[in-house]
């Protein structure tokens, strides 16, 4: 008899206690011991993690009225400029907008010491930020500047809303080139003397649903230290990328968009990121809960690092080029075993995205489920499939 | 064999003075030299690595002390930020002497401040600035004089 289970009963079972529920790194080692079948009838709830710098992120602020009222157009915080194309008092702030007197890549590789994300992180730390705010003034909001200093606290509304994070599989980079480059991906040496990847492999969340069976519009999830959403298919969401015959994309392929509200988060799971020549960004630490509704979720939740593979890609030339070449396939095995081989040549490999931290996650989601605090939410409608 | 890197600070009135010769040659030590930057009539500073037996290491640093030279320990003088690092692993590959390392059972990202040399490269890599390195504003005038 194969193994069936809804939503409402294994939330039943969280209620009571009864659930059994294990990391992503667990399940890969209760699969190859006791078989698929076993698994799925024995495990509800496979939990993973993944904590890294995701560019597309940023937080919707309401920052409250002054008197006169204003409709603020141009809005700086910290120095940070953040978007004034919203109703009066709200706006959106971007990780990746550095400051305004920053340097920027002038003197290079740049520093890009404060950004965005630096300031979604001082507000966590319940840190004063200075928001200043212009205007044109009109009749029902007469106030042509504003200029006050807000904790998290004091703003009315503060909501974490990432437009892409948990990108499913993503590339390794090498710099082919003679000169170094200072890439999203981090430092890389001429000549192919080292390699940066940047996925939770094994524990990342949608490498544990490959085919998007369980996570959707509605799926409740760890979301920087607080409880989040997704809330849509996160922009770029290509669930037509090539697949290995497990289902797992071999490259970079589904990504979700997530909310939160960014008042129950803490600095230890959002950390503003300066990347070296070039730019700002957010580290957001983000886990989310796989039901084990049937076989088939249970052997998707048990591939372990050894068959998730990603390509080598280029970033000296081809990536700002639009090339589209792989100098060959690795798997996260290979990856995080510190070497792995190009050409025949052994290449050092540093990971952008903590292993530690993920597990840490996938731990979190775990016990807060055994607690009976996090409850699984189905989702309205599942991210869009292959096809 | 004992091996330990100090910072020097050597005092304006030595940079004219063959003081490493003498190390090698009456104190009977391996020296490595990480980074000096010595100009005259300004104060000289060196990362230097001494390997030797211990006593030879010893009287090698008390006649430098001798000289008025300011000693410390380089481990003392870099730290990891443990409340800002997140473990990405981002340093481990450039740092030359696998001072950042990843312990593969666990993936921890750790550091192992006797090792470092100084070299300073890992403290614009890291995302979250986590390396410090406090080798004092002497040392950052003489870097950018040199740079010019």
């Amino acid at each position: 008899m194969t193994t069936k289970k809804t939503y409402e009963e294994i939330n039943a079972r969280i209620k009571s206690g009864q659930a059994v529920i294990v990391t992503a790194e667990e399940m890969v080692t209760i699969v190859r011991e006791q078989g698929v079948k076993e698994a799925a009838k024995k495990i509800d709830v496979v939990t993973t993690g993944t904590f890294a710098p995701m560019c597309s992120s940023g937080a919707f602020i309401n920052f409250g009225q002054c008197v006169p009222t204003i409709k603020a157009s141009k809005i700086w915080i910290n120095k940070v400029p953040a978007y004034g194309g919203l109703a009066a008092v709200d706006t959106y702030l971007g990780a990746t907008e550095p400051a305004e007197d920053d340097p920027l890549n002038k003197v290079y590789p740049g520093e890009f010491k404060y950004g965005g994300g630096h300031v979604i992180e001082d507000l966590l730390k319940g840190k004063k930020v200075f928001l200043e705010a212009k205007a044109y003034g009109t009749d029902c909001y007469a106030a042509r500047k504003m200029k006050k200093e807000m904790t998290l606290d004091d703003l009315p509304h503060a909501l974490l809303c990432n437009p892409r994070n948990g990108y499913q599989n993503y590339n390794c980079a090498v710099n082919l080139s003679d000169k170094v480059v200072y890439t999203y991906m981090g430092m890389l040496k001429p000549n192919c003397r080292n390699a940066n990847y940047c996925s939770a492999g094994e524990l990342s969340p949608l490498m544990n649903d490959p085919y998007y069976k369980t996570i959707g519009i509605g799926t409740r999830i760890f979301l920087g230290g607080g409880v989040g959403y997704v809330t849509w298919h996160g922009t770029q969401h290509n669930p037509n990328a090539p697949r290995t015959e497990n289902g797992i994309p071999r490259r970079p392929a589904g990504t979700i968009m997530v909310q939160g509200d960014l008042k129950q988060m803490s600095p230890d799971w959002i950390k503003g990121l300066s990347i070296l020549g070039y730019g700002n960004s957010l580290a957001v630490g983000l886990g989310i809960p796989i039901p084990v509704l049937d076989e088939e979720m249970a052997a998707a939740t048990g591939r372990g690092d050894d068959e998730i593979y990603t390509q080598i890609v280029d970033y000296g030339n081809d990536y700002t080029n639009g090339i589209n070449k792989t100098y060959g396939e690795v798997s996260y095995a290979e990856l995080k075993s510190g070497t792995i081989t190009i050409a025949g040549k052994a290449v050092t490999t540093a990971s952008l995205s903590s292993t530690v931290k993920a597990r840490k996650i996938a731990e979190t989601l775990k016990k807060w489920m055994q607690e009976g605090s996090f409850f699984l939410h189905e989702p309205a409608s599942l991210l869009p499939g292959p096809g | 064999m004992y091996t330990r890197i100090y910072f020097f600070r050597f005092p304006k009135d030595t940079c004219d003075r063959p003081i490493i010769y003498h190390l090698i040659k009456e104190h009977e030590v391996e020296v490595n030299i990480l980074r000096a930057d010595i100009l005259p009539e300004r104060e000289g500073v060196m990362i230097l690595e001494l390997k030797g037996a211990k006593n030879n290491v010893r009287a090698a640093l008390a006649y430098l002390e001798g000289l008025g030279v300011g000693i410390e320990r380089l481990a003392t003088r870099v730290r990891r930020d443990e409340q800002r690092c997140f473990e990405c692993g981002a340093c481990t590959g450039i740092c030359p002497v696998q001072a950042l390392y990843v312990r593969r059972e666990d993936m921890a990202v750790l550091f192992d401040p006797d090792k470092c040399t100084g070299c300073g490269q890992c403290v614009l890599i890291c995302p979250v600035r986590a390396m410090e390195m406090s080798l004092g504003k002497e040392w950052l005038q003489l870097e950018s004089v040199t740079m010019d």
